[in-house]
């Protein structure tokens, strides 16, 4: 049993001095330049000045007193203490106020103040909207490079290069300007070489973009690889992950997201959008002092940005805060709402104005029909549910099965290799389909496509009868030829996403999830309504049909099933709700398919809730081992704080220091030979009677400045962590006072207390550990790592395996 | 130790290149005239009767964009202009071509900047720093070990040695740690991201 192990906030299972060394190097990624003179051991670097003190009691002096650089700011992998920046930004508030009545220079600054934040979100609308553009126009362009060149300005997709010129009703695709490599190359773009060159051009392309994706990953951002979301989830709940919201991470995520999408890889860009956007949201809280400085409030601004991310992604702005609010952050005040609001509005708008989709929509699946729906399809559309929950959970399952086996086994070992090989084969099965050779955002624009009279491709070669049709209005037609064509390839097509989005997802390249889900849902809904649509057409007198759906009557809508099948796939998937079905209902432009999109939805979680607890995204976090306190759960057992805390029955006693009689040199003793990210002051080892709780590296940066600038103080000096120090005798040397970084408002609980009750202090005020009294005197700590560990215990998971140990 | 709080010029430059970036991403929207080869109005008319499909373009105003307009010329005599009409599809279009130039050759010349630095750092800088025993090439994925020898031997001599050339040095080998250490924690220990 680890001594060490318990109050060990940082994410290193070593030595104090790796934790000094360059994990903390490594976090210096964004600090304001200051000139102060360094301190001697590498800690510091870092941004921000405690801008007070540090509990809510803070007098007079300790503003008199100029805080030391580094004393009030965390170390990399540690959780932030949540009450302290909260209090702090309270103190700072109160500053401003009082001080706004002096002079009118202190009212300016005091109004600037209020409006920064909403300064701040107008730009990280800005920007995120600008990089979503770029990013679409991009990818748009690199996925048809796979294909053919433009002549007539290499950088046109094949969409734009054909704008200009007369294009035939039957070949709509045809253009001159578009050659094919093979019509490069060979200069006939027809027979069997040709398509061998096609195709042998396709899989050259899709291997080098992926391997310039894997590379530039590898070689400049290491982080920029997978999703995001399960990051930033656990960022936003209190941890700090330096260099994962920084510049380098931006600007190659943006890049190799192009990439890896236009690779032809199972995988979407909404996730890493969205880590995109946070990306943003962070460098911009640099310019801001009000936000730099206090790790709540940027997390408040995190979670704007990350509903700003969504909202590009999917053009729903309103969707984007929900999405926000239900599966990235932890704590939402009311006040961020109205603000992610406007940073989503925002970046939507700079997207549109942008226009990279050449029709003013913001997304390329934007559904504009609006067929009314009969109560009967409600079926067919549970059933798509009950698809999605069960696809959702088989993905999760061996998902992480699959990451499972890269993280432990030799597999993890050749990142390139395993991006190379995945490609290939991507690549390789996907060509001689042409739904899978589309990229995956054509594929769910054709199939949420509703067919009508213009439409020239297969999947709507209905047998058309004239005479018969007035005006766009088409009835159910049986199908023809083109149809069931379309209808086995888009079968294999499903299969083939299946089961590669397995392999695909968590791989070193920005990766997201949505869209393969929702392609997935999207053919299983589209062979659904077909296979109805052909039912009600030739059985049209049977008794469920005659009803509501004669002969000659439009009744099905083939794509309104794929739409609500794709709703279906990405709730199974992820366990969105409400953000799901206004994310959709958002890409469709009105309410009239709210109710098939909430029964598939609800079906569906029901449905994959049953088989396994946890969506995706919190399941990659359990794999990874993140500090992440899940809010969602009841805590139910019926143990209490004296069974969770350390120490244990037979560990040797809680390491305190007392308030007065300790000199620098056992204080030095104490803090480099155990790890403990805190220690508690108590008023004396006899008596255990609380005084506060002093955190670790506060202590080491006091005593190292105390050393070099204070006169007198050497290693016997006595630490006097109270107001009023005991008189010395006069020979001794003076007395180092550390009372401005003593927390004087530790939280405690009694032994007693129900671990229900703990939990749930933990989760409600964002703790990092706590104090357990017995009749008042001091008996143990509990920290967030020792929660984590019972309720994994609770769980019968094996505590050790899953956290940073 | 003390290279770590050298200013760097590197971090504070790097917001402004995102500001410049940002404001060529967003000028060419703003300032995308709109060439008459960049609107035009799209009309698709299916098979009717015995006339086969056709699809009819035009650089026509957002108003003028209708069947009536665009269609021509009308295959159908007068009286039946209306039947046909209304099987028609029309819809206008716009686009910007300089933004998709200029996002295109933004995007092209990072890749090549980023794919230029790479092999700069994997070919010529360790031939470059050779001399120098401490310092490691870009993709040695050694122990702990050497980033604490790294670590004590200052690259910077002395608090002040604070010239352009020196801070950017300092930066640099700053942020290839950082890399280094990002890269140690999801390559090799898998602590992160799988």
């Amino acid at each position: 049993m680890d001594q060490k192990g318990y109050r060990r906030g940082s994410f290193q299972s070593a030595t104090s001095d790796e934790d000094m060394l360059e994990i903390a190097g490594a976090s210096a990624d964004f600090t304001v330049a200051d000139d102060d003179p360094p301190l001697d051991r590498e800690m510091g670097g870092f941004s921000s000045y405690n801008g007070g003190g540090m509990n809510g009691t803070s007098t007079m002096m300790d503003f008199l007193e100029e805080p030391l650089p580094g004393v009030g700011t965390y170390e990399d992998f540690n959780t932030i203490d949540w009450v302290r920046e909260k209090s702090r930004d309270r103190d700072r508030h109160r500053e401003i106020t009082n001080r706004s009545k002096e002079s009118t220079w202190a009212l300016l600054h005091s109004v600037s103040d209020a409006f920064s934040g909403w300064l701040l979100m107008l730009l990280i609308g800005l920007l995120a909207g600008s990089l979503a553009g770029l990013i679409d126009i991009s990818a748009h362009w690199m996925t048809d490079l796979k294909e053919g060149v433009c002549l007539a300005g290499f950088w046109f997709n094949h969409e734009h290069c054909c704008w200009k010129s007369n294009t035939t009703f039957t070949d709509r695709d045809k253009c001159p300007e578009w050659k094919s490599w093979s019509q490069l190359i060979l200069g006939h773009g027809e027979g069997a070489f040709a398509y061998i060159l096609n195709y042998l051009m396709y899989v050259i392309w899709a291997l080098m973009f992926s391997l310039l994706a894997v590379l530039l990953v590898k070689g400049f951002a290491p982080y920029a690889c997978g999703s995001g979301i399960p990051e930033i989830k656990t960022i936003l709940s209190g941890f700090i992950i330096r260099g994962y919201l920084g510049k380098w991470t931006l600007v190659i995520k943006t890049i190799t997201l192009v990439l890896a999408v236009s690779s032809g890889l199972s995988l979407g860009k909404e996730g890493p959008l969205v880590h995109v956007a946070c990306c943003c949201g962070n460098i911009l809280c640099h310019l801001f002092t009000k936000y730099r400085k206090n790790e709540a409030k940027r997390r408040e601004v995190l979670s704007a940005a990350a509903a700003a991310g969504v909202s590009v992604a999917f053009g729903a702005p309103i969707g984007g805060v929900l999405f926000s609010l239900e599966e990235v952050s932890y704590y939402f005040p009311l006040k961020t709402l109205w603000r992610s609001f406007f940073a989503a509005l925002v970046a939507a708008f700079t997207l549109r104005s942008i226009n990279p989709f050449g029709n003013s929509r913001l997304v390329l699946f934007y559904v504009e029909f609006h067929m009314p729906w009969h109560l009967l399809e409600l079926v067919p559309f549970i059933l798509l549910g009950i698809f999605g929950g069960l696809w959702g959970a088989f993905f999760i399952r061996s998902n992480i099965a699959w990451c499972r086996r890269r993280k432990t086994t030799q597999l993890g070992k050749y990142p390139v290799l395993e991006v190379l090989v995945v490609t290939a084969i991507t690549a390789i099965l996907a060509f001689p389909n042409e739904y899978t050779r589309m990229s995956t955002s054509e594929l769910i624009s054709e199939l949420f496509n509703d067919c009508g009279i213009l439409d020239s491709s297969k999947l709507c070669e209905y047998v058309n009868d004239f005479n018969s049709t007035k005006g766009d209005d088409l009835p159910d037609r049986a199908a023809g030829p083109g149809v069931y064509t379309a209808m086995w390839q888009l079968a294999l097509a499903l299969i083939m996403k299946v089961f590669i989005t397995i392999f695909t997802f968590g791989m070193k390249v920005p990766s997201g999830l949505f869209i393969p889900s929702m392609a997935v849902g999207a053919i299983a809904g589209r062979l659904l309504g077909v296979a109805v649509e052909q039912l009600a057409f030739y059985h049209h007198d049977w008794a469920i049909f005659s009803g509501w759906c004669s002969q000659g009557a439009d009744c099905i809508t083939p794509g309104l099933y794929a739409m609500v099948g794709a709703a279906a796939c990405l709730g199974g998937v992820t366990r969105m709700t409400v953000s799901l079905v206004v994310i959709m209902f958002e890409l469709t432009g009105g309410l009239e398919y709210i109710v098939p999109l909430m029964a598939a939805a609800m079906t569906s979680k029901w449905v994959a809730d049953a088989i396994g607890r946890e969506g995706i995204y919190d399941a990659h976090i359990r794999l990874n081992g993140y500090p992440f306190l899940e809010a969602k759960e009841e805590f139910s057992h019926k143990t209490r704080a004296m069974d969770v805390m350390r120490p244990r029955k037979n560990d040797p006693p809680l390491t305190v220091i007392t308030q007065d009689t300790m000199t620098v040199e056992d204080v030095e003793t104490i803090v480099t030979s155990t790890t403990y990210s805190g220690y508690p002051v108590v008023v004396s080892r006899a008596s255990q009677r609380l005084v506060g709780f002093v955190l670790r590296r506060d202590l080491i940066i006091s005593i190292e400045n105390a050393r070099k600038k204070q006169d007198g103080i050497v290693s016997t000096s006595v630490i006097c962590f109270t107001d009023y120090c005991p008189p010395l005798p006069p020979s001794s040397p003076s007395v180092l006072k550390l009372r401005s970084i003593l927390d004087l408002s530790p939280f405690t609980v009694t032994d007693e207390t129900p671990m229900e009750i703990v939990v749930d202090i933990f989760r409600k005020l964002g703790l990092r550990q706590c104090l357990v009294t017995h009749n008042g005197k001091l008996l143990g700590i509990i920290t967030k790592k020792d929660v984590l560990k019972h309720i994994a215990q609770m769980a019968n998971q094996d505590p050790d395996s899953i956290l940073f140990n | 130790a003390h290279r770590m709080f050298a200013p760097s010029s590197q971090n504070s430059a790097s917001p402004v290149l995102l500001l410049v970036l940002l404001g060529c991403v967003l000028c060419p929207p703003a300032q995308a005239s709109k060439s008459s080869e960049d609107i035009r109005c799209k009309c698709i008319c299916p098979p009717y009767r015995n006339i086969s499909g056709h699809i009819y373009n035009k650089n026509v105003s957002q108003k003028d964009c209708n069947c009536l307009h665009v269609v021509e010329p009308m295959p159908v005599p007068g009286n039946d202009v209306e039947a046909y009409c209304l099987l028609c599809e029309c819809k206008y279009e716009e686009r910007s071509t300089t933004t998709i130039k200029v996002i295109i050759i933004i995007y092209l010349s990072v890749v090549g900047a980023l794919l230029l630095y790479m092999a700069f750092l994997v070919l010529v800088d360790p031939l470059i720093r050779k001399p120098d025993p401490y310092t490691q090439p870009l993709h040695n994925e050694e122990d702990s070990e050497d980033t604490r020898s790294l670590a004590a031997v200052p690259t910077l001599a002395g608090a002040r040695a604070n010239t352009m050339l020196e801070r950017v040095e300092g930066a640099q080998q700053r942020w290839k740690r950082q890399v280094q250490e990002q890269r140690k924690t999801v390559f090799d220990r898998h602590k992160m991201l799988s």
